[in-house]
This record gives C-alpha cells, sequence and structure tokens, in this order.
C-alpha cells in the first residue's frame, strides 16, 4: 500500500482544488480525518498511464503557509511534512485559478519554494478566456521552472497531460531545477509584486469585459431586491424538502412495511420476529424515510455553494449576524445545521476568530435539522387540526414554520447573550471572496450527496440500529406474568426507569411515555417516534398495523398542552450524541459540548414548562 | 514593510462611489488587527494595485464588495476605511 506515492492538491480556495480531485479519481474516494482535528481528509486513487498509483490527496484551501484557521494548519503541516502520521508528499500539484493569476502565484511561489516536486495545473482555463484573458503557459513554465498544464476540471480537459508531467517528475524527483526557489522573498507584500510581474508576463492579452456576473450581482447583492431574492430562494428550498420528498419517502415506507410483512410471513411469532420487526425496521425504517428530504436540503446547500451563490448570501447576512456579534460567515454553517448540526458543525472550521467559531458551534443545534421533521410531523398531525387560516396557508404548516422560527430566534437570542458574556471579545470580522458565479457542475454535487448518503445510512445503521435495538429488550424484559394486571411497558425495565424520572418531567407536562422515549432519543431525534411507536406496538398490540392507529393512541393519551411543550422541547433539547461528539472533537474538550447540553437543555426545560401552563391556562 | 507609509486622508475605500476606478494610495496596518492586516494582505491589498467598490450592501452600515485586480472580495467597511485611495487619472 505504502508502495504508491503520495501526492497533494494545494492552492487557493476556489481554485478548483476538489473538482480536480474529483475528476482525477473518480468514484474510488476516501473520506477520513486528520487525527486530533476534524479537518476531512479526502484521499483517492489515481492510475498513472503506465498504471503506476498514486494516492491523491485534496487539502483545505489556503492562502498562504500563515495558517489563520484549522484547515489551514493542516494544510501547511501536510505540505511540510509535519502532520501527524502523514508522511511528506512525494510531490505537490498546485492548483491555480487561470483568470485570477496575480493573486494565486503569490502561494504557488510559496510553494514551489518548499522544494518539493510540484506540478502546476492552471486551472480554469475556460473562466480565463470567458473573461477576455489570453495566457501563455509557457511562460509561466520557463519563469517557474516546474511543468505548467492549463486544465478545467469540470470538462476534464488538461488531464492527460497532468497525469503525463505528474508521472514525469515523480520519476526524475527533484531533479527538476526550482528557479524560483533561490531567492523566494519570505515576506509577502515582495511576493505579491512578484506575482503580479509574473501573471502580466504570462498574460498575452486582455479584453477588458465587463463580466456578466457583475450584473447578476446588482441584484444579488442589492440591499432590497438582493435581501427578496434570498428569502425567495429560501422558501423554495423549504417547500421543496416538504413537497418533492413525499414520492420517494413513500416509497421507502411502502418498502420497509413490505420487509416487515415478508419477515412476518417467514417466521413464526417469536421474540426474535419481534426483534426484527418491531425493533430494526420499525426503527431504522422509521429513520430512514427522511432520507430523501435531507438530500433535497443538502442538494440545494450544495448547489448554492457551487454557484457562487453562498458567499453572496454572507455578505447579505453580514450586518444582521454582525449586531448579535457572529459575522456573515457564520450563515454558511448555519444554513448547512437545518440539514443536520454536524456538518454544520465542521464547516465553521473556515470561521477564523476562534470566539466568533466556538460560538456559532454553540447555536448550530438550534437551527432546526431535518432529525427533528419526523417529530414534528407526526405531534403536528396528531393535535394540529389540517384547516386554512388564510387562502393557501394551513394551521399545520404554520405551525411548524413557527417552530423553525423559534429555533432561529431562539439562536439569535443566545448568541448575542454569549458573545457578550462566555465567548466575549473585539467583533469578527468579515473578509471573504467571492467566487464566480458558475453553472454548478452535475458530477460534483452527485459525489457530495453520495458522500452525505453514505454518512446518513451508516448511522441508520449503527447509532439507531443499536439504540432501537436495546430500547425494544428494556421493553421486552422482563416479560409480565400472564394474568397480571400490569401493562408490559409499566413492568418492562424502560418502563421503570421511566417511571423512576417521570417526577422530574411532569412540571412541565411530559407523562410516562415521553420520559420513556426521551432517553433513546439521547441516541438522535427521530429516535423518539420510534420510540412511541414501540411503546405502543408493546402497549397495545391492536396498533402496530401503521401510523392511523399510533396517531389515534397519541390523541388518547396526551393533552393538547403536552403535545405543545413536547414540540417546544424538541426546538432546544440538545437530542443527539453526535451533534455532542462533533462538538467535542471541535473544541478539542468536554466543556464546551458539556456548557452547551446544559444550556440546551435548561432553556429546553422552561420554554416546554412556559408553554405547558400557557395552554393550561388559556383552557386549550 | 511600510507600515508607515504617508497616508492621504483624503480618500478611503470606504467612502470610494461605486464605479469609481481608483488606487490603493496606502494602508493603515495599525489601525487592523494582525490577523485582519494579514489576510488583507493576502487577498492582494497592497500600494499601487487597482480597486473599484462594485456593490455595498445597505445604505451606512454592511460590507462593501470591491473588485482587486480580478478578484471579487468582500470587506467590512470598517475595514475598507484604514484603506485609502487615490482616484485614476
Ligand atoms: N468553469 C470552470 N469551473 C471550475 C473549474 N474547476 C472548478 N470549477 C468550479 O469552481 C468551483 C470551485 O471549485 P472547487 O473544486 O470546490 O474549489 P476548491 O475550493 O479549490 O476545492 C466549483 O463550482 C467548481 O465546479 C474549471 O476548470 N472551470
Ligand atoms: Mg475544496
Amino acid at each position: 500500500m505504502n508502495a504508491a506515492p503520495l501526492v497533494a492538491l494545494v492552492g487557493n480556495p476556489n481554485a478548483g482544488k476538489s473538482a480536480l480531485f474529483n475528476a482525477l479519481t473518480g468514484a474510488r474516494q476516501k473520506v477520513g480525518n486528520y487525527p486530533g482535528v476534524t479537518v476531512e481528509r479526502k484521499s483517492g486513487r489515481l492510475v498513472l498511464d503506465d498504471g503506476r498509483p498514486v494516492e491523491l490527496v485534496d487539502l483545505p484551501g489556503t492562502y498562504s503557509l500563515e495558517p489563520s484557521s484549522p484547515d489551514e494548519r493542516v494544510t501547511r503541516d501536510f505540505v511540510t511534512g509535519r502532520q501527524a502520521g502523514e508522511r511528506l508528499p512525494d510531490a505537490i500539484v498546485i492548483v491555480l485559478d487561470a483568470s485570477n493569476l496575480d493573486n494565486h502565484l503569490r502561494f504557488a511561489l510559496q510553494l514551489i519554494a518548499l522544494g518539493l516536486p510540484v506540478v502546476i495545473a492552471l486551472n480554469m482555463f475556460d473562466l480565463a478566456e470567458r473573461d477576455g484573458l489570453k495566457l501563455d503557459p509557457q511562460v509561466l513554465t520557463r519563469e517557474l521552472g516546474v511543468p505548467v498544464v492549463p486544465t478545467v476540471a469540470v470538462r476534464r480537459r488538461g488531464l492527460e497531460d497532468l497525469k503525463q508531467q505528474l508521472s514525469g517528475i515523480l520519476e526524475h524527483g527533484a531533479a527538476i531545477p526550482l528557479r524560483a526557489s533561490d531567492g523566494v522573498p519570505e515576506d509577502i507584500v515582495t511576493l505579491q509584486r512578484r506575482a503580479r510581474q509574473l501573471a502580466q508576463r504570462a498574460t498575452v492579452s486582455e479584453a477588458p469585459t465587463r463580466r456578466w456576473g457583475h450584473a447578476l450581482d446588482s441584484i444579488a447583492l442589492h440591499p432590497v431586491f438582493g435581501v427578496i431574492l434570498l428569502f425567495a430562494i429560501l422558501f423554495v428550498m423549504f417547500q421543496a424538502v416538504f413537497t418533492w420528498a413525499t414520492v420517494p419517502a413513500d416509497a421507502i415506507d411502502t418498502g420497509f412495511l413490505a420487509l416487515e410483512q415478508w419477515i412476518k410471513g417467514l417466521m413464526p411469532d417469536s421474540i426474535l420476529r419481534s426483534l426484527l420487526t418491531d425493533g430494526v425496521i420499525a426503527g431504522v425504517g422509521a429513520v430512514v424515510v427522511f432520507l430523501p428530504q435531507i438530500l433535497i436540503l443538502f442538494a440545494f446547500i450544495l448547489v448554492l455553494e457551487a454557484s457562487g451563490y453562498m458567499v453572496r448570501a454572507a455578505f447579505l447576512m453580514d450586518r444582521m449576524m454582525a449586531s448579535v456579534g457572529l459575522s456573515g460567515r457564520a450563515f454558511i454553517p448555519l444554513l448547512s445545521s437545518f440539514a443536520c448540526a454536524v456538518p454544520g458543525i465542521m464547516s465553521t472550521r473556515t470561521i477564523e476568530d476562534e470566539k466568533d467559531r466556538l460560538t456559532t458551534i454553540l447555536i448550530a443545534p438550534l437551527m432546526t435539522c431535518s432529525a427533528r421533521l419526523p417529530v414534528y410531523t407526526l405531534v403536528i398531525g396528531a393535535f394540529i387540526p389540517n384547516r386554512a387560516v388564510l387562502p393557501f396557508v394551513g394551521l399545520q404548516g404554520l405551525v411548524m414554520f413557527g417552530l423553525y422560527v423559534m429555533g432561529v430566534v431562539g439562536a439569535f437570542f443566545v448568541a448575542l447573550v454569549l458573545r457578550n458574556t462566555v465567548t466575549k471579545g473585539a467583533s469578527s470580522g468579515f473578509m471573504m471572496e467571492m467566487p464566480k458565479y458558475q453553472l454548478p457542475n452535475v458530477r460534483d454535487v452527485a459525489l457530495g450527496l453520495l458522500g452525505r448518503t453514505e454518512i446518513f445510512l451508516r448511522r441508520a445503521g449503527t447509532i439507531i440500529a443499536t439504540t432501537t435495538i436495546i430500547l425494544w429488550a428494556l421493553l421486552t424484559f422482563p416479560q409480565v406474568p400472564a394474568g397480571s394486571k400490569v401493562s408490559q411497558v409499566n413492568y418492562s425495565i424502560a418502563g421503570r426507569i421511566a417511571n423512576t424520572i417521570e417526577p422530574v418531567f411532569r412540571p412541565i407536562g411530559f407523562n410516562r411515555d415521553i420520559a420513556l422515549a426521551l432517553i433513546p432519543a439521547m441516541a438522535a431525534r427521530e429516535i423518539a417516534v420510534a420510540a412511541i411507536g414501540t411503546v405502543y406496538a408493546i402497549d397495545d398490540p391492536e396498533s402496530d398495523q401503521g401510523g392511523k392507529k399510533m396517531v389515534e393512541n397519541l390523541r388518547g393519551r396526551w393533552s393538547l398542552p403536552t403535545a405543545l411543550a413536547f414540540l417546544m422541547w424538541f426546538v432546544f433539547a440538545p437530542q443527539c450524541i453526535s451533534t455532542i461528539a462533533v462538538t467535542r472533537r471541535e473544541t478539542n474538550g468536554w466543556k464546551w459540548p458539556a456548557f452547551m447540553v446544559g444550556y440546551l437543555f435548561a432553556l429546553a426545560y422552561v420554554s416546554a414548562g412556559a408553554t405547558c401552563w400557557a395552554a393550561t391556562a388559556l383552557g386549550l | 514593510m511600510n507600515v508607515h507609509a504617508p497616508v492621504d486622508t483624503s480618500l478611503s475605500l470606504a467612502a470610494l462611489p461605486n464605479g469609481r476606478q481608483a488606487t490603493v494610495a496606502g494602508i493603515e496596518w495599525d489601525r487592523l488587527s494582525i490577523p485582519e492586516g494579514r489576510r488583507l494582505r493576502e487577498l492582494g491589498f497592497d500600494e499601487g494595485v487597482g480597486v473599484e467598490v462594485l456593490h455595498r450592501a445597505s445604505i451606512g452600515k454592511g460590507p462593501i464588495a470591491v473588485r482587486i485586480g480580478r478578484m471579487i472580495v468582500a470587506l467590512r467597511r470598517n475595514v475598507a476605511a484604514t484603506i485609502h485611495v487615490s482616484l485614476a487619472a
């Protein structure tokens, strides 16, 4: 394995490293982590023309070798051989944006000076042409003393040439003279000037075209129309999550039901059959149904990122985020957190200011993630009448929207408080390069979604399957003796635990079933639904034939104030071990996840209680 | 390095009208935090570089979008206020 040479892709953010990585390695990718940091290590296999395999690594984008965020530190340590557990790469491919040479060449000069064998991919050659820029790669090859290959990662142009050059330098090693390395100045301003000179020499001609991106930006960044556009996009996104997902979700649901029936037909009634159907299939199925919704949400986010729009949204939101002590940059992880807080928290790595980043991590779980949808959908469907309050505005939809708003308002409020107390500090800045507008590349979006699907299904197959099996066991044993008047649930271990902790939750209107569901739901929120389903399936054998009966059970056993308090609990409660785990890794310790769990539970308890009392007082 | 370059205080990037071509006359590095200054250098801000304000997020406050070379960069106004420009002839 370690015979394959290690080659790293390095360059500024948005140079097209990931696109090039995808084009060169296809689906042969492996996503892991660098030890100690949650920076994703993306590696893949590339086969050279002579059949030699190469391990290619996609490094986080950075502007220089002086890191200002955890990602950027990985890149520096990797190319200097200081990254723990990694060997020094055998060669690096420097990826440059051909339409932005002035800026990208500076970092290239720094990288070349490291002395590793280098090939330069002069990427986005098509965009340079679109902008009326004519470049001569030969000039760069001559001036820099390293091979320069024009590429268009998204159209797979120049890849063969790139592989050939890579093959060549891997063979000859550092035998290629590194002209630029003699006397590369350390100081960034001098480097920048040298980069500008080089860019000028490599430019054959330059037509001053007014970029069409400017016209788009006049709308997208407009103080009024830009904001309207942003909200329209968000509206369509959430609308799509709810409407487009129904068909595939129903299909998945039908599939799991069929599987359950098939097993029931295959096996006689037994403990094992109950474990498979009530435990595994019901539990995992209840979660996998949400895969379409999650993928739609991620597809929107990936497209918004790839099109270059996401940074525009951050630009528009900066003012508002600044009012609670954050920056527009925080908008991007927070938007991702609507799909799932885990990738949201991981994407805070690009936030340079430590306190700003910490605050964003701490409020990310308040964004309504897709795992809350099953809970909201079930309870709203059971308790909120399906009637219109306005034309086209249903009461159920309005309540759902209200829950999303509660989360966002809560997050802003918490950010404001934190920034004035525990994460107090000077307001962080907002300085971002705005990428050029582009049509997103279907292949890259598809690969991104594939990765998400894998992570989600792995989660469903491990955490969620395990938790539901444990819960099923705790609910099934010990078996109630025949003829006893005590119900199976109350007799079981889980029931006894729930009856013990129920008094803690009684003041906020929760009953035993809720207390019972909350414990396994610590693993993942969706499990609450599965847990309640299992409780009623075991308590009331008639009810395991589909959702209808479960809804009736809910209506019979819960009051409306209880249901509302339950919803409010889920707006705030930190019911997700993955989020807690990722927070621990990202903040390097237990202090901040403990703080996060504490404040969220307190908030959940108080607001659920207040909701219950208010609803009771109003006579609901 | 030109930390205390003579700075023409008459026009800052924050006050430059949209669409006016200008060149950076000087940057008051000491009014910026260390990471801010570094990122500004990394984005290519330096004396003599051509800049232009393209868009403003809202009247008064909010960030501005600046063209520098062939790149567009979003900056907050307090940072833009430390960048002094002279109008291109
Ligand atoms: N037109 C064009 N777009 C590209 C090219 N390479 C990458 N892109 C796009 O540029 C954007 C940024 O690329 P990405 O690979 O994410 O950059 P990274 O930050 O360096 O990993 C994406 O939308 C890509 O689809 C190219 O050669 N030509
Ligand atoms: Mg990338």
